[in-house]
């Protein structure tokens, strides 16, 4: 398991483009214990009196955003021998060698009324370099929270030569009320937890919505008519609309196609549940499973050619993968116990799922051929991983014990490092993790 | 009289129904059962089965020594049978029950029936709707094989979303891995 991890977090390090050109500042990992890159984030520079709240504010969100990644560790002002209190001013390197700050962040944000720009530079400081160039972003104060999230997100990907994912939201089921009468709604919040909105209210139960690629549209169940049927949801409008599916009724488990032209479900006839694909610009549907057994759960693979999915066909809950036409399925998963909610990763190479044995439930990920499984949580009930933008991180639900349990949302590394919960008042279930915004 | 079963299956029955205002529907008479939302909320009406809610609450169950009254069948035949873990084989306690419901809905013609299928929450969530689905529909199978007309059966899951018992161990388990045959009136013309 070291081993592995340490290869896995070399990988993530060395194969950016940005490293390859920029020495020393990398991710150092001593036997699979990785020690955080420490940077350091002067308060950005307040160009204009009506700026500096938000440069400070701006400023902390970038610092939360890398630390939160557990890659990385703040070196706190009172550390500082050099303030750099000012954009323009040159790097005094060995002041910032001198804390082993590695990485810079400086900064400079403009406020006019509702409008802001913020500007942004990274210094790799034992290099003694400039690492990429500087970098402006512009938009409204109300949304000075995406800015930082850009910022953090251009820092992230420069050093570690892969996309963020700071600037991205989750759609997720909030939840109230007891377990013998749990009120469910729709909700989208940022990847932190912040700005949540409600999307529907919680009259009747909604479950597991799912992003479309590009975060326009949410699919979900629902039982507003006491069967559960599938809807798709604008987020802008908030407007909603019932899909209509093979058949037409008891749908569930949607999951859009990477071009969000095509939805992948389950529909149930008399007691068997199998697979179908309904397209929605010609509402054409097809069948892609034909078994007397649960077949659900269905994601497609990034390229759109194959379908991951669970089927109890051999007596339990397993991975199966299909080709996106359908056909004769194969059995990625062989190790003990029951795996369900598969989901593949944007980087295509991995599939995570929820494994339930031996009274414990647990968040893995194996390869699209099932080997390599790794286990990375375990609880009493943790349950639906979604994938991050860049397939480093998932979010998973975690539901606690017993008759006051509750749900809430975790993320944790793929190297099974770095679980932390998501900070939402209120109970949380189900959560798909949207696109990086552009 | 009934409504056709082509309206059933195709969506309208509500419609139809509501057009007579003459639906009832009817729910379970335990408390944790008569949730407002539990066919739904007062939705945009666009399927069978969005029974309004109002009208359940309202609902007239009978009396409880009226054999034809669907209280009588949620308390005196039994509105639900039980399943073992990861199941939707019919125990013979379970078989006796519906025999009994089957008799029930064969004598009181003017009714028809939603099965709800239910699991514990040992189990992934779409998982346990398509385990639902089994349950229900191994009821139905059941009642159709005692005479019970199919075309006033129709089958739901709500998966592991409604439990009625909410500690976390076999004893609530046991009783939420279930199906209930809820009774609705058809039609009081």
């Amino acid at each position: 398991m070291l081993k592995r991890l340490t290869i896995l977090m070399m990988a993530l390090v060395l194969s950016g483009p940005a490293l390859a050109q920029s020495g020393p500042l990398r991710l150092v990992i001593t036997d699979g214990v990785i020690e955080p890159l420490p940077f350091a984030v002067p308060t950005f520079e307040a160009e204009n009196g009506e700026a500096v709240q938000v440069a400070s504010d701006i400023s902390r969100l970038v610092a939360q955003d890398l630390s939160g990644t557990g890659l990385f560790r703040e070196v706190p002002a009172s550390a500082f021998i050099s303030q750099h209190s000012s954009f323009a001013q040159t790097v005094v390197y060995p002041d910032w060698r001198a804390i082993n700050a590695q990485a810079l962040i400086t900064g400079a944000v403009f406020v006019s009324g509702n409008q802001m720009t913020v500007k942004f530079r990274l210094y790799d400081v034992f290099s003694g370099a400039e690492l990429g160039g500087g970098l402006q972003f512009a938009g409204t104060v109300d949304g000075w929270r995406r800015m930082g999230h850009k910022v953090a997100d251009a820092a992230y990907s420069r050093i570690t030569g892969e996309s963020g994912y700071f600037d991205s939201r989750v759609v997720f089921v909030a939840e109230a009320g007891p377990k013998d009468n749990r009120q469910k709604r729709l909700a989208v919040m940022d990847y932190d937890g912040a700005n949540l909105k409600y999307l529907t209210d919680s009259g009747s139960i909604v479950l597991a919505p799912r992003f479309s690629p590009s975060g326009d549209r949410v699919l979900y169940t629902s039982f507003e008519s006491g069967f559960p049927r599938i809807n798709v949801l604008d987020v802008a409008s908030v407007g909603r609309q019932q899909i209509t599916t093979a058949d037409g009724e008891m749908a569930f488990s949607p999951r859009f196609s990477n071009d969000g032209r095509q939805v992948i479900y389950s529909l149930a006839n008399g007691g068997n549940t199998d697979i179908y694909r309904t397209d929605l610009v010609t509402g054409a549907n097809s069948r892609l499973t034909e078994a007397p057994s649960i077949e659900t759960a269905p994601s497609f693979s990034p390229d759109g050619s194959q379908i991951v999915f669970e089927s109890d066909r051999s007596g339990s809950q397993q991975l199966y993968i299909m080709s996106a036409s359908g056909g004769e399925p194969r059995r990625i998963s062989f190790g003990e116990g029951r795996y369900g909610t598969p989901v593949w990763s944007p980087r295509g190479d991995l599939v995570a799922f929820t494994k339930q044995n031996a009274g414990r439930f647990h968040i893995g990920v194996m390869r699209t051929d099932g080997s390599e499984e790794r286990l990375l949580t375990a609880s009493f009930l943790d349950e639906g991983p979604t994938w991050s933008p860049n397939g480093r991180v998932l979010m998973f639900m975690r539901e606690t014990q017993g008759a006051g349990g509750t749900s809430s949302l975790y993320s944790v590394d793929i190297s099974g490092r770095n679980l932390k919960p998501v900070p939402i008042q209120g109970g949380a279930s189900d959560p798909s993790w949207g696109p990086l915004q552009p | 009289m009934l409504m056709s079963s082509q309206k059933s299956r195709n969506g309208n029955l509500r419609m139809n129904m509501l057009t007579k205002a003459a639906l009832i529907g009817l729910v379970l008479t335990t408390a944790a059962c008569t949730r407002p939302d539990r066919f739904g909320g007062a939705g945009d009406g666009a399927g069978a089965g969005a029974f309004d809610p109002n009208a359940a609450a309202n609902a007239n169950l009978g009396g409880a020594n009226d054999p034809t009254s669907p209280l009588f069948f949620n308390q005196t035949i039994g509105d639900r049978v039980l399943f073992a873990v990861d199941t939707s084989t019919l125990t013979e306690q379970g078989k006796q029950i519906l025999t009994g419901q089957a008799r029930w809905l064969l004598a009181n013609a003017d009714y028809l029936a939603i099965i709800e299928g239910h699991a514990d929450e040992v189990g992934t969530r779409e998982y346990n709707i398509g385990l639902g689905f089994r349950r229900a529909n191994a009821v139905r199978e059941f009642l159709v094989s005692q005479g019970v007309p199919s075309d006033r059966l129709r089958v739901t899951s709500y998966g592991k979303e409604r439990p009625i018992e909410i500690c976390s161990d076999e004893s609530c388990y046991a009783k939420n891995r279930r199906a209930v045959t809820v009774i609705s009136i058809a039609s009081l013309s």
